[in-house]
């Protein structure tokens, strides 16, 4: 038995807690957006957020999560009706092929502009090359990472860039 | 295995500046009523097979193949709404039943039948592309990037047409007006001189009573609206918020999961099985033995899978046990030496006589190349969810062939293929994998024992150790050159050949060529590849002539573009790619641009690499890359699909090795089986030539001439040539690193 939060809602699940958090949320909470790639953190089609934080859920046992905040790529948009501005770019610049990795991508994608709102070639690098696209959908995949940067900074204007 | 010989390209120009100028078919005979159940609502409209109108004017093209990335709903229903003169923003797709009706044989045996009225050239076209249906009796399958030239040219716009035509006909029928007064435009039809306008809708049910025409007049692509543009697809938003179904996605009411382990040797068989060392395991239900194969079925995947690791399973090799992938090249080395030895070989091209031009030459040039098997490595591992009961098996996977599967699993439960029943859904990647039915025929088998459904899931070590993989070959060339330096002769012998036929086939004007194969199975399963042959030629083929070209002295793009004087189609993408590249422009001495031209599927691809040495290890920056499909249906699918078959290619040359040890696969997951990522993937820049003539495909011809670009470049920069792949083999320095130092 394991009790946690997913996408904001709590959960109590009838599972051996040293399960991989891949397998519970797809096969006990039926939340199939989130991908089984490899099953050794090597692709990242898996990648969800606790606390806001990229995890790769098929090497992440269920305890982990244990009280705490899971967001998956159902979830991302805060259940808001629009779409996280990631996903919107993601629409935008035709990011996706065979589309199974990229609920990684995308939750990889929003973690780095939580914490690097505009990132730069490197912070792209950096944050997303641990997750495989076997289509090579990469150069999409950093366009829509600037242009979701670009949107972020036009709807939320945290700090003017005058210093 | 799929050999087959045919003679696959027309000689360009037969419709000349790109004007398409045939009408094709319509097939005879209503076919409607055999598939309006398995399509159509009430008060649908049904038109062939392939497109219906409902009641609130919505149109949907009925496509009968699978989208693994690489938009081809989108496309084809593109192709049929802009000779329909439908309004896009209505239009709307159903991928089609797995039914015979809907399949590229039934296309091929019809249009293929010479009482069909058809122009001589495009019999051959037909005939050629659609050489795996009449080879394998394939059917309704996805692959040989056939899509756009076959179900788009010959089934989603004739109908498109002849549909229009009927619903012209029956407006002139209702207003009582000649159809030479009437407009077809945005999904309706209007009369000018009466001001009179309604929907396709309205007119539907009345067109659908007319026979179609036989013949429809197609559109020149100077009247496309449609074609030529870039919506955006069908399947795009579906895959930003988790919501596109994937095989692995299915979930049933009571299904339970399976994990399996097959005989790690390709061959091999279960010797034996301990059911009582797994049956205590926390949500086991069963242990199948498979025969080649043991699985075991549990409430939850996670627990298939640990007793699945805990399973006491013994295994024999099948015989196979020894072989290595150093055996394995030395069997391919020594069939070369002995068919050389004894003038054995299989003619595969011929033109003059090459070996007696070799004896004239005055440099004669040889090479020996290698490549390894290769894996798919889709991101989606194999996976089928299967239910049978009542005589009948349902399946639920990603498959590039429906019937195929269909029929195979028919066969393994010993059922009629009508009682088997398969639901297609997305493909989390193809590339050729998705057309062999191993996974599914194991579903269905452990499905076949339990009175559950059961959703079997192939591990990634499972998945990279029991593909069909792309064949390990060698290749030997001599090539001769005169005083001069120009190529005159052109001796290939490689081991080895599947498809496509002219995979190995060079556009270069050299007047002496002798292209020879022999054969040496190995133990190994073969399987299409992304570009198949092409994968392997033309890395082989472009790097000879860069081999000739240097020792030529001579600069490899003029070397090349002197050798295409009489191909322009070749000339026009290799210039486009080489100005756009700046090629001759001198480059940091850390840096190096190769060039690699090849057609593959009707479409020809020219690439410019630059690569960087960093620390030794090659970094490909940047990819330029033109390409002629004849015309580019969505342009920038075209792009997304060179831009992935680029990375495709260049995870293959740089990393990708498959090798056999003991009998069996070495490599099990993405740490030992190594991807492209973000931080190694150059920018890519694409340029689309519209040549003209019959249409290319867009899925596979990205990838060839990505790893011969790419070691031409390393060449360039370092003086060391690549003869074998993957490129991670090889220690890299720069050229000048010792004079420096």
């Amino acid at each position: 038995m394991i009790t946690l939060s997913i996408n904001g809602e709590p959960r109590t699940l009838d599972v051996d807690p040293s399960t991989p958090l891949l397998w519970v949320i797809r096969d006990y909470a039926g939340l199939t957006g989130t991908k089984f790639g490899c099953g050794i953190a090597q692709c990242g089609a898996c990648t969800i957020h606790i606390d806001d934080k990229p995890v790769r859920s098929c090497v992440t046992p269920a305890s982990v999560a244990e009280g705490r905040q899971v967001t998956t790529i159902e979830g991302v948009n805060g259940g808001k009706e629009e779409l996280h501005p990631v996903q919107q770019a993601w629409i935008d610049e035709q990011v996706p092929q065979c589309g199974y990795c990229q609920s990684g991508q995308i939750m990889a994608a929003a973690a780095l502009l939580e914490r690097v709102p505009s990132p730069t070639d490197a912070d792209i690098d950096a944050a997303m090359s641990g997750i495989v696209c076997r289509c090579g959908t990469y150069p999409r995949i950093r366009k829509g990472i600037k242009r979701a940067a670009a949107a972020m900074a036009q709807t939320e204007p945290v700090e003017t860039d005058n210093g | 295995m799929g050999k087959w010989s045919r003679r696959a390209f027309i000689t360009t120009g037969v419709a000349a500046g790109g004007v398409v100028v045939f009408g094709i078919a319509i097939r005879r005979g209503d076919r409607t009523d055999k598939v309006r159940g398995l399509v159509a609502a009430d008060g649908e409209s049904l038109f062939d097979v392939w497109l219906k109108i409902a009641p609130d004017n919505t149109i949907t093209a009925i496509i009968p193949h699978a989208d693994m990335g690489q938009g081809v709903h989108t496309a084809l229903a593109m192709m049929l709404a802009d000779e329909l003169d439908a309004d896009w923003s209505t239009m709307g797709f159903e991928e089609a039943p797995a039914h015979k009706e809907f399949a590229n044989y039934s296309l091929a045996r019809e249009y293929s039948a010479p009482a069909a009225d058809f122009p001589a050239w495009l019999i051959d076209s037909v005939d050629g592309l659609f050489f795996r249906a009449t080879q394998m009796m394939a059917l309704q399958i996805t692959g040989g990037s056939l899509s756009v030239r076959t179900t788009g040219q010959i089934a989603m716009r004739v109908t498109g047409a002849a549909t229009r035509a009927v619903l012209l006909e029956a407006a002139a029928n209702e207003w009582q007006v000649p159809m030479s007064e009437l407009s077809a435009g945005g999904s309706m039809i209007r009369h000018a001189g009466s001001g009179r306008e309604a929907s396709f809708a309205h007119f539907a049910p009345a067109a659908a009573a007319l026979p179609l025409p036989d013949k429809p007049a197609l559109k020149s692509p100077r009247e496309f609206r449609i074609i030529g543009t870039s919506p955006p697809r069908f399947d795009v938003p579906a895959k930003v918020d988790g919501s596109a179904n994937f095989g692995i996605d299915v979930v049933l009411p009571g299904m339970k999961f399976a994990a399996v382990k097959a005989a790690p040797v390709f061959g091999g068989r279960v010797l034996s099985v301990d059911e009582s060392s797994v049956q205590d395991m926390p949500g086991v239900r069963k242990v199948v033995n498979l025969d080649d194969a043991v699985a075991v079925v549990a409430d939850g995947y996670w627990q298939a899978k640990q007793a699945l690791d805990e399973l006491s399973v013994e295994f024999s090799d099948g015989g196979n046990g020894g072989a290595t992938q150093d055996g394995i090249f030395g069997q391919f080395a020594d069939e070369l030496e002995a068919a050389a030895a004894e003038g054995r070989g299989t003619t595969d091209f011929m033109s003059g006589n090459a070996a007696a031009a070799l004896d004239t030459a005055a440099q004669v040039v040889e090479a020996e190349y290698r490549v390894p098997f290769l894996a798919h490595a889709t991101m989606e591992p194999m996976n089928c969810t299967a239910r049978v009961r009542d005589d009948q098996c349902e399946l639920w996977l990603g498959t590039q062939n429906p019937l195929g599967f269909a029929r195979q699993v028919a066969k393994a439960l010993g059922m009629d293929q009508s009682r088997v029943v398969l639901h297609n859904q997305y493909l989390g990647g193809g590339f050729g994998r998705r057309a062999f039915d191993d996974f599914a025929i194991q579903a269905a088998r452990i499905a076949a024992q339990a009175p559950y459904p059961v959703k079997l899931i192939w591990s990634r070590e499972e998945d990279m150790r029991h593909d069909h993989y792309r064949q390990a070959s060698i290749s030997r060339f001599r090539g001769g050159l005169d005083a001069s330096g120009n190529a005159i002769a052109w001796h290939n012998h490689y081991v080895n050949k599947h498809d496509p036929e002219e995979a190995p086939h060079i556009p270069y004007a050299i007047a002496d060529q002798a292209i020879v194969y022999s054969e040496r199975e190995t133990h190994v399963p073969w399987g299409f590849w992304r570009s198949v042959d092409h994968s392997l030629h033309a890395f082989f083929t472009e790097s000879f002539i860069d081999e000739l070209a240097a020792a030529a002295g001579r600069d490899t793009y003029e070397y090349r573009r002197e050798l295409l004087a009489g191909e322009p189609r070749f000339a026009a993408v290799l210039d486009l790619a080489a100005e756009q590249a700046g090629w001759g422009e001198s480059l940091p001495a850390n840096m190096g641009r190769g060039i690699a031209i090849h057609r593959s599927f009707g479409t020809i691809v020219a690439q410019v690499v630059d690569v960087e040495i960093v620390d030794g290890k090659p970094r490909a920056r940047r990819v330029i890359c033109a390409v002629d499909p004849g015309y580019a249906v969505h342009p920038d699918n075209l792009i997304a699909q060179m831009e992935s078959g680029i990375a495709y290619g260049l995870t293959a040359a740089l990393y990708g090795e498959i090798s056999i040890s003991g009998g069996a696969v070495a490599q099990s997951n993405f740490h030992d089986y190594r991807m492209l990522r973000m931080d190694e993937a150059p920018d890519i820049e694409t340029y689309i030539i519209n040549g003209g003539g019959l249409l290319g495909g867009a899925g596979e011809p990205g990838t060839p001439p990505v790893a011969p670009a790419f070691t031409n470049a390393i060449f360039d920069a370092t003086g060391i040539r690549i003869r074998e792949l993957p490129v991670s083999k090889h220690e890299l320095r720069l050229k000048d690193v010792e004079d420096v130092a």
